[in-house]
């Protein structure tokens, strides 16, 4: 299952390697050409069979947030920096691995035994936190890593199953999104596709920024895996999106206020298909398409994503269902693409 | 020229969905210049191109307005139709409450509160609503994206104006009285009506890298300090054009700057130097567009920016149409 390699790939923001090296084996053979740019986007074509001389743009990013180990106590603990998004709350007592070996390490916390009353309601801060790699000193800890080295979530992929067909497991932001656009490489469409499996977008859209300039797209679409807070809530409040209600359609974030002529293709597609499909909130989080739109002269843009439960969190959730429609949604989509009219 | 702004003001733009004020000033516009084209964001692009018989050195010239204004996003319907929103832009909250809003097709919206746990809790917008006054989520034709803007009209009040959205559609006012006036130029000028100025200077970034000017200036509102217990600032409506020196993203080009000064001072027309602390314009994006734009702003002074009812004095804007006409008929000195 190719969800499950992507997503136990190591590719914190900045050190996508293993994650762009696992997605080339994958497309290398269904793609006319490929190439990696200095950044380290991996951009591949898929030559168009029609007519149409309008080039598409479709990025997923390869990266995920993480860590970064930026010093060692005398003791052989590490301290660390996080990389991108990561809530506080959600670092105690995880699994981590570090560096390119995989070095597994634990994210200290203390008893609640030893807390009292004030310590039990607050959150311990990043910087008073450490990852116990099983050493006693700083040389034995300076053998197996070292300042700059990154680490991940250390969580397995699984199918918990049931209706929505849930599978847990860590970076689905955006390894969801990967897996999207590798299933959509498959196809060949009546125009040149530019696929482009970007880095460095949890730190600022970084990669989508200089692939855009060096593609210049005419339209381009975002793949994600978004927010879905779905618990049961008190009040009556949006979930952003739901899970298992199929691919999520942006409208507006805090990056980019959606193409209305290529949302209404997606929304129009998913009714005429009957492929469930839902909006997300607008207003919330920011994507690839943030740099994509505003590349050049500019670009039409949207933006559809799977809904991701956990996000940023290390241990996220997805229905397999809304994967497959969010691939259902794009490939129909794109076949009617060339008949929307862009022109203003 | 009151007429024009009325129009401008009154009409329903917030950003991403400023189709009815391009709309409007395209037909303002279209018999004044030579060329107009809507780039793919939705910037509208006007050329009045150079007289070719001017022994003047030309340059091409990109003046900016942005035609959309803040507004709201409806974010999640409950189950009794009361709509949760979003800004769009730099909307306070404490300029809401009892306010209306309308929508693209005209229906208006009330903007409600949730019972504050204080008296003195301050107002956010996540615990406000709006109601268009709909029995049931079913009767409802409202969905989760709608924008709406502020419902506010246009009041002429002499010497001074008030309306919603004079950020910046007087600006949008002021370039448009400029390419009627300017009957011929030594320049290419590219007046560019830019979108999504408000949610961070995204349509003048494109546009921008689309015109590839050599000199660039923005029309926009700036703020005051004539106002009671105002936060100190040494611009006040009704004593001219304000000419940015700095604000919050930029410092102004010299050489710009100068140019504007020495033409006000050479056509006798009032102006003030502004300093702003916070806030920026499309001139900031524009500055830094592909290899660098010497990019100034001429500014309006505007009390009450980002309010239902914005003011501005009429002497400040014809002034602005005057230097800007006198700026685009000679040399530019930078």
């Amino acid at each position: 299952m190719l969800l499950k390699e992507l997503s136990e790939a190591f590719g914190v923001s900045g050190h996508e390697d293993a994650v762009r090296q696992l997605i080339l084996n994958t497309v290398r053979d269904s793609v006319d050409e490929h190439r990696v740019d200095a950044l380290g986007n991996l951009i591949a074509l898929k030559k168009g069979d029609g007519p149409s001389r309008r080039k598409v743009m479709i990025a997923a990013h390869m990266d995920e947030v993480g860590l970064m180990i930026v010093h060692i106590e005398k003791e052989g603990w590490l301290r660390f920096q996080p990389v991108g998004a990561i809530d506080d709350r959600i670092l105690l007592a995880k699994r981590v691995l570090i560096g390119d070996n995989h070095l597994p390490g634990v994210i200290g916390v203390a008893p609640i035994h030893l807390l009292d009353y004030k310590a039990r309601n607050q959150v311990p801060k990043r910087k008073d936190l450490s990852i116990d790699i099983g050493v006693s000193s700083k040389e034995d800890a300076e053998r197996k890593v070292k300042p700059g080295d990154y680490a991940a979530f250390d969580i397995a992929y699984a199918e918990l199953g049931g209706q929505l067909r849930t599978a847990k497991g860590k970076a689905f932001d955006d390894r969801a999104g990967c897996a999207v656009l590798i299933e959509l490489l498959r196809d060949r469409y009546p125009f040149d596709l530019h696929a482009v499996f970007t880095v460095q977008e949890e730190i600022g859209a970084r990669g989508a920024r200089v692939a855009a300039h060096a593609i210049a797209p005419d339209v381009a679409f975002v793949l994600e895996g978004t927010i879905c807070d779905d618990m049961p809530k008190k009040r009556d409040v949006s979930p952003t999106t739901d899970l298992g209600a199929g691919p999520a359609i942006t409208l507006m974030d805090r990056s980019m206020i959606a193409d209305q002529r290529l949302v209404r293709l997606l929304a129009d597609t998913a009714e005429k298909r009957t492929i469930p499909h839902q909006f997300k909130q607008p207003g919330r989080g920011s994507t690839d398409a943030g740099a994509i739109h505003l590349s050049r002269e500019g670009a039409p843009s949207a933006v559809v994503s799977v809904p991701v439960r956990n996000l940023h969190a290390p241990v996220s959730l997805l229905s397999l269902k809304d994967l497959n429609d969010t691939v259902r949604l794009m490939r129909e989509s794109l076949y009617q693409l060339t008949e929307l009219d862009l022109s203003r | 020229m009151k007429e024009l702004i009325k129009e401008l003001t009154e009409a329903f733009g917030p950003s991403g969905n400023e189709d009815a004020v391009r709309q409007l000033i395209h037909n303002r516009i279209s018999e004044h210049v030579d060329q107009v084209r809507v780039d793919s964001l939705g910037n509208l692009i006007a050329l009045k191109g150079r007289n070719a018989e001017s022994d003047v050195e030309p340059h091409k010239i990109m003046l900016a307005a942005h035609m959309d204004e803040i507004g709201v996003i409806v974010s999640y319907i409950d189950e009794k139709a009361f709509m949760r929103f979003a800004a769009v832009g730099g909307v306070r909250a404490l300029h809401l409450l009892g306010s209306r809003v309308v929508f693209a097709d005209g229906t208006i919206g009330v903007i409600g509160r949730e019972k504050p746990m204080e008296k003195t809790e301050f107002p956010t917008i996540d615990k406000m609503y709006i109601d268009v006054g709909a029995p049931d989520k079913k009767q409802l034709t409202r969905k989760v994206g709608d924008l709406g803007a502020f419902m506010r009209p246009f009041a002429d009040m002499g010497q001074r104006m008030t309306a919603k959205a004079f950020d910046d559609r007087i600006g949008c006012a002021v370039l448009v009285q400029t390419l009627i006036d300017l009957k011929t130029t030594p320049h290419d000028v590219y007046c560019v009506f830019t979108v999504q100025e408000e949610v961070g200077l995204r349509g003048a970034l494109t546009s921008a890298f689309g015109v590839e000017p050599d000199v660039a200036i923005a029309v926009d509102v700036t703020i005051t300090g004539d106002t009671p217990e105002a936060h100190p600032m040494a611009v006040s409506l009704g004593d001219g054009p304000a000419i940015k020196v700095k604000d919050g993203g930029m410092l102004a080009h010299p050489g710009v700057k100068n140019w504007m000064v020495e033409t006000a001072e050479r056509l006798e027309l009032p102006y003030q130097l502004e300093v702003l602390e916070g806030g920026t314009t499309d001139a900031m994006a524009i500055q830094t567009s592909r290899a660098g734009v010497a990019a100034g702003v001429l500014s309006i002074p505007c009390r009450y920016v980002h309010s239902p009812s914005e003011m501005v004095d009429y002497g400040d804007v014809q002034n602005a149409v005057h230097l800007l006409v006198g700026l685009l008929s000679g040399p530019v000195s930078i």
